[in-house]
């Protein structure tokens, strides 16, 4: 039982990492983007491509997939994404599905179409057990490392947002981009930096998620609701509430698949409609925004 | 010309709208070979009608609509297997079923911005996928509901028709209930219901200022929209004989919205013209390239929505900024 929470804690911080940057780009820019799934695969790619054809170690692939992907998401918002962002929904979502279909293909192209294997390094692949009996909590060192990386990237990014200057910026422009903008405020280089640090987030999460959620061409579509859920249930206007999204979310998912194994995806789509029902705008906004 | 008359001017009939059903009956007739193609473009030009019903003229976006299809798809072929294998009683079930569960769920999709109708539209029809792998002893789960038989269509004062292989019957079928449906909800889009939709989907509050219910009327347009997805997914499992998990996956949301886009939202063309085009596109980009024939319609998409999806049907806006 602990031991499937803990894994439901590493489950779930992955998750978090996952989504961030769309929740902040939904916030941001009112902006949905179904193809938030696939800048996770290009990380993920990045990962398992140095690791196999390069040679790289694993710890030197991670930074190497979030800069990747940060620098392939500035590219596509400048390019492709701004045009976007005053248009209705509908046309937003089939873009993004557009694009998400375009990478599926893509990759299946270029590296084929099999789940990819990460070789961890041994260090990885120790495992703590306390106590015994049901109550045994065992932890592998791998799920422990995600979360530790995980708590201080939500530690650092709350920090960056509610000490400094460019957080400041941020807030502002989420709150009233027009009104940010008047002020002087530059918002267009506000969110071409925050989309490429998302983006980059997602990389980040896809390779570190590589070994847990598995990794081939279908990933942006399969996880796709996942990252959906996250945003809509915790609500886009903070980090707490996607964090906690992230955490139920996971903690419900592993329980649900190892106890009623047949139902386990049910439960989660049941609690999603439930609790938007609920509350349409997320659990943890404040009301009355758009 | 008076007022009365100008307020009716877009409830007539053109002369191309006659002249293009007269052209795709006879198409039908002409080309028998392609009867199983006629067949697949008939229900999801059905399809796409009935989600344009929602998405063009109530504006409600929807990414699980493939929920009320297979659920029609479901009871059809579960009906005609337990109970009865006419196929025109069977058709009815299934939009009954369609249009009961379009009921249920109306509920859920009048509160929130377009993300939370954009999940909770997702959730149902991932709710009922995951219902419908459960119950494997009912719909035979993953491998698919078999041995469905349909019994001969029986049109009064016309004759008997055994569906055959060659998918002649079906096609004529599927397309005479297309044709059906069509004139059904023209009828529907210039009354004074359809009008009052398309005042919601511009402006809500001023729908109700006039003393108008959104609500009710939203339940209504979802509804009906639900029911006519029910009739097309019966219609797919009358025709082949099958039904599988397939009817409730992601995939067939995001098809018919395609094809709907492509046909143009907001005019019930759209949903015809929209499949034809979808079809001709998947049928000559999958011989083309059979793997990656996503990559070309992904491409297609984004292509399409930055360039703007309403010049594609206007050919004259294409060279002008």
């Amino acid at each position: 039982m602990p031991t499937l929470l803990f894994d439901g804690i590493a489950y779930g911080m992955l998750l978090f990492v996952l989504s961030l940057g769309l929740a902040v780009t939904m916030g941001l820019m009112n902006f949905i983007n179904l193809a938030h799934g696939a800048f996770a695969m290009a990380g993920g790619y990045v990962l398992v491509l140095l690791m196999q054809r390069a040679g790289w170690p694993f710890l030197a692939c991670l930074p190497a997939a979030f800069v990747a992907t940060a620098l392939a998401g500035a590219l596509l918002e400048r390019t492709l994404y701004r045009p976007m962002y005053g248009k209705p929904h509908l046309d937003q979502v089939l873009f993004s599905i557009g694009l998400t279909f375009m990478s599926v293909a893509a990759v299946d192209f270029f590296v084929g179409s099999q789940q990819q294997i990460v070789q961890l390094p041994e260090m990885f692949k120790h495992r703590f057990e306390f106590g015994s009996g049901p109550w045994m909590l065992g932890m592998g060192a791998y799920r422990l490392f995600i979360i530790a990386l995980c708590v201080v990237l939500a530690l650092s990014l709350q920090a960056l947002l509610a000490r400094t200057r460019f957080g400041s910026r941020l807030r502002a422009a989420v709150d009233d981009p027009r009104v940010a903008a008047g002020l002087g405020i530059p918002v267009d280089r506000v969110f071409l930096l925050t989309f490429a640090f998302g983006s980059g987030l997602a990389g980040l999460g896809g390779a570190l998620g590589a070994d847990i959620l598995g990794l081939d061409p279908s990933f942006p579509l399969k996880y796709m609701v996942y990252f959906l859920i996250v945003c809509a249930v915790g609500g886009t206007s903070s980090i707490t509430g996607p964090l906690v999204a992230a955490l139920v979310l996971g903690i419900a998912d592993v329980m649900g698949k190892y106890y009623v194994p047949k139902l386990g995806a049910f439960i989660v789509y049941a609690l999603m409609i439930a609790i938007l029902l609920w509350r349409p705008q997320g659990l943890f906004t404040r009301e009355g925004r758009r | 010309m008076s007022a009365a008359e100008r307020l009716r001017a877009p409830a007539r009939w053109r002369a191309w709208e006659i002249a293009l059903w007269v052209v795709i009956w006879g198409a039908q007739f002409g080309f028998a070979g392609h009867a199983a193609l006629v067949n697949e473009i008939a229900i999801l030009a059905l399809f796409a009608l009935s989600l344009d019903l929602i998405l063009g003229y109530a504006g409600i976006v929807s990414l699980g609509h493939a929920a009320y299809f297979g659920t029609g798809a479901y009871v059809a072929a579960l009906f005609a297997k337990h109970v009865m294998p006419d196929p025109l009683v069977g058709l009815a079930v299934g939009t009954l079923a369609g249009a009961l569960l379009g009921l249920l769920t109306s509920p859920m999709i009048v509160r929130g911005s377009d993300l939370t109708r954009l999940m909770v539209t997702m959730g149902v029809a991932l709710v009922l996928y995951e219902l419908a792998n459960k119950f494997d002893n009912i719909t035979g789960g993953a491998d698919g509901l078999q041995g469905v038989v349909m019994g001969p269509l029986i049109v009064p004062f016309v004759g008997r028709f055994d569906f055959d292989l060659g998918a002649r019957t079906a096609s004529f079928y599927s397309l005479g209930v297309l044709f059906g449906a069509f004139l059904l909800l023209r009828r529907i889009v210039h009354s004074p219901l359809g009008i009052s939709l398309q005042a919601l989907r511009d402006n809500r509050l001023r729908l109700a200022a006039i003393g108008l219910s959104v609500n009710g009327r939203l339940a209504a347009v979802y509804t009906l929209g639900a029911a006519l997805a029910g009739t097309a997914g019966a219609l797919l499992a009358q025709t082949t004989g099958f039904a599988s998990l397939d009817v409730f996956d992601f995939h067939r949301s995001a098809d018919v919205m395609l094809a709907l886009v492509v046909g143009g939202v907001g005019w019930l063309w759209g949903g015809i013209i929209g499949a034809i085009a979808f079809k001709l596109m998947h049928d000559l980009l999958s011989a083309f390239t059979p793997q990656y024939w996503t990559f070309w319609i992904g491409l297609f998409l984004v292509a399409l929505m930055l360039l703007g999806r309403e010049r594609l049907l206007r050919p004259w806006t294409w060279w002008r900024r």
